[in-house]
């Protein structure tokens, strides 16, 4: 039986609602948490083994020890709900369906690091969600798990939920927190990084809204019984929104022994492709990850099983594997077209460019140009290789791994499907419609 | 052009969330609510309004505005329909569907039709990949779209006009 440590109640009728929360469980957490020191609870995230579920897996508690604390300045906590990853829509689950978990998390989170004035920055376009977040916020200071002097103990804290624009950027923390003060949201070079000189300057921590509310059950369970789960470096339980070329979309629990295979055919995941058809390829941790074809994505190029966790995912590089993520994971099947897949996640980056470094400005511009012209059969053999070496050129090259998460997808997709680059420019006919 | 008395007490709250002489935290809330009070989109003069609100220069809400997709800088129908073209979205026919209401509405991306009722907005993911082909509209997600969702919604938005 796999664990369940995120969405174990989220099949309850009105969790979404305090009382039903709190009858089962809820809060029990926050109660425990600040009866702790803030030093304490740091320890429990650090030892649990939490990596951030933002995509970049950084330790958390590693994150959160690196907090610089200058005398009389504030700290905050922002948390990342800005989910525009193509592919990924686990944290809007989260928000929507069980939304005192996340809030618990803040509570816990923000005594933990200090923070008195939180922010949730939401992207724009989950217009329905803050609502629903605003409602639980209202519901848990109610019932005095926020505000003033929270349960005795001297701690001050509000959480305010501010929405985005519209803008894929913005889930970069830094862009983020340029949006946050009100600006356009053009990445700040790093370091210094947030934990030093984040918000206003301030001392700040981002984290994701999966990462956050993971702290509930570390603290209601210990951080060394919570890294007992999982497998190697990758502990605890994670979401996976799974889309595509699949008979159940949606959005999982999953534990990281469970092989990949199991996840796309196991009636209890995805279900399997629809009518039967084969599985051509997969991009495992939202579209900035490689893709890669089916062969290598049950088995690594050594042969071993492939399982849904950081370590094994990444196995072989960007050679023969790929990365875990975001946790978006989308399957395309044997009728799909890599180069047209490949075309739309270029124009993608290319319009969510902010436009500060050329590399990443021209090339993902020049990258869609040349995508579009292979796909509708106007490409030459040579533009196979220009767009190779485009990709090569922004990658490292720009503030933020925007441009990486540009480049990433074209090269694995010349690396392992450059036969239908091919066929394009061979079939030029075929290819306009 | 102002804001009701409700509308003001709303925005004073929101700027009440942050520090003192950080107000400008509070430009793309403030932004999201002056589009929804004056026509769908941000005209300068709601522009100036905004920047008069939260003491800034005009200029610090223009350069924002124009920098997020949200905002719209022209005038858009009563109805936009914002229908995802991302790769996932594709995958499951979002191509279709587009093309679709393209003919319905005799309209191209981005335009809007003569009566005024609908503007085509292609939209890049919206954290709806599963549930795919999906739009946005207004406040609210529909989603796992088909031709025939897709004619009975534009019927019903027809007719909600109308009343
Ligand atoms: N969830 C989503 O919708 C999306 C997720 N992503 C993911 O974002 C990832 C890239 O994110 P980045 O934040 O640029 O990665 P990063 O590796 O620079 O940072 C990860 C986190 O660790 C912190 N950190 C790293 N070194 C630190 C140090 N020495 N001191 C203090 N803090 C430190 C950073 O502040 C950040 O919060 C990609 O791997 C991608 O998977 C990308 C697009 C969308
Ligand atoms: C272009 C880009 C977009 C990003 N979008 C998101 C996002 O939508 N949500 C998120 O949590 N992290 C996103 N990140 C990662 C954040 O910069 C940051 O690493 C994360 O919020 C840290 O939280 P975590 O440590 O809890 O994962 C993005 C990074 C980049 C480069
Ligand atoms: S890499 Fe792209 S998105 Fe990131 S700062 Fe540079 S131009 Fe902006
Ligand atoms: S790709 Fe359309 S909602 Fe994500």
């Amino acid at each position: 039986m796999a664990v369940k440590l995120l969405l174990d109640k989220a099949h309850i009728e009105g969790i979404r609602y305090y009382d039903t929360w709190r009858k089962n469980g809820g809060y029990t957490a926050v109660e425990k948490a600040l009866k702790m020191t803030p030093d304490e609870i740091v320890e429990e995230v650090k030892k649990s083994g939490l990596r951030g579920r933002g995509g970049a897996g950084f330790p958390t508690g590693m994150k959160w020890s690196f907090l610089a604390k200058p005398e009389g300045v504030p700290r905050h906590l922002v948390c990342n709900a800005d989910e525009s990853e193509p592919g990924t829509f686990k944290d809007r689950y989260l928000m929507e369906f069980i939304p005192h978990l996340l809030i618990e998390g803040l509570i816990i989170s923000s005594f933990a690091l200090g923070s008195s004035a939180t922010y949730i920055y939401i992207r724009g376009e989950y217009a329905w969600i803050p609502d629903i977040l605003e409602e639980a916020i209202a519901e848990a200071k109610a019932n005095g798990w926020l505000g003033k002097n929270i349960l005795g103990t001297g701690f001050d804290c509000e959480i305010y939920v501010q929405r985005g624009g519209g803008a894929y950027i913005c889930g970069e923390e830094t862009a983020l927190i340029e949006s946050l003060e009100g600006k356009r949201g053009n990445p700040r070079l790093k370091p210094p990084f947030p934990a030093v000189q984040g918000l206003w300057m301030r001392p700040t921590v981002v984290n994701n809204v999966e990462t956050l509310a993971a702290v509930v059950p570390i603290i209601n369970m210990g951080g060394e019984e919570y890294g007992k789960i999982g497998v190697g470096r990758s502990t605890g339980t994670k979401l996976i929104s799974a889309c595509g070329n699949i008979n159940k979309p949606g959005v999982y629990e999953i534990n990281f022994d469970l092989s990949v295979e199991e996840f796309i055919y196991s009636d209890e995941y995805c279900g399997g492709i629809p009518n039967g058809k084969r599985l051509k390829a997969c991009i495992p941790g939202g579209s900035s990850v490689p893709i890669v074809p089916a062969n290598l994505l049950f088995k690594t190029a050594k042969g071993e099983t492939r399982y849904m966790n950081y370590e094994s995912l990444s196995d072989g590089g960007f050679a023969t594997g790929t990365m875990l993520g975001s946790g978006g994971f989308i399957v395309l099947d044997e009728d799909q077209c890599v180069v047209r897949h490949t075309m739309s996640l270029a124009h993608f980056y290319n319009h969510e460019s902010c436009g500060q470094c050329s590399p990443c400005r021209e090339g993902t511009g020049w990258m869609y140009k040349i995508l579009k012209n292979i796909e509708y059969g106007k490409g030459k053999m040579s533009d196979i290789d220009l767009l190779w070496d485009i990709q090569r050129r922004i990658e490292g090259n720009t503030i933020c791994p925007l441009g990486d998460a540009a480049a990433w997808p074209v090269a694995a997709a010349i690396r392992h499907f450059r036969d239908e680059f091919e066929w394009h420019v061979l079939n030029p006919e075929e290819s306009q419609t | 052009m102002k804001f009701s008395q409700e509308k003001l007490n709303k925005v004073n709250e929101i700027i009440a969330r942050y520090p003192e002489g950080k107000q400008k935290s509070a430009l793309i809330p403030l932004l999201h609510i002056a589009q929804e009070e004056f026509g769908g989109w941000l005209d300068v003069p709601v522009m100036d309004y905004v920047a008069e609100l939260l003491h800034i220069n005009p200029i610090e809400v223009y350069e924002v505005a124009t920098f997020y997709t949200m905002f719209n800088m022209k005038p858009v129908g009563k109805y936009v329909l914002e229908v995802c073209q991302t790769g996932p979205c594709m995958l499951r026919g979002s191509d279709q569907i587009i093309d679709h209401i393209k003919n319905k509405l005799g309209i191209q991306a981005g335009e809007t039709t003569p009566d005024g009722l609908f503007t085509l907005k292609p939209a890049e993911c919206l954290g709806a990949c599963g549930y795919a082909p999906m739009m946005q509209l207004g406040k609210f997600f529909k989603e796992n779209l088909t031709i025939e969702k897709v004619d009975a919604l534009i019927e019903d938005l027809k007719a909600a006009a109308k009343n």
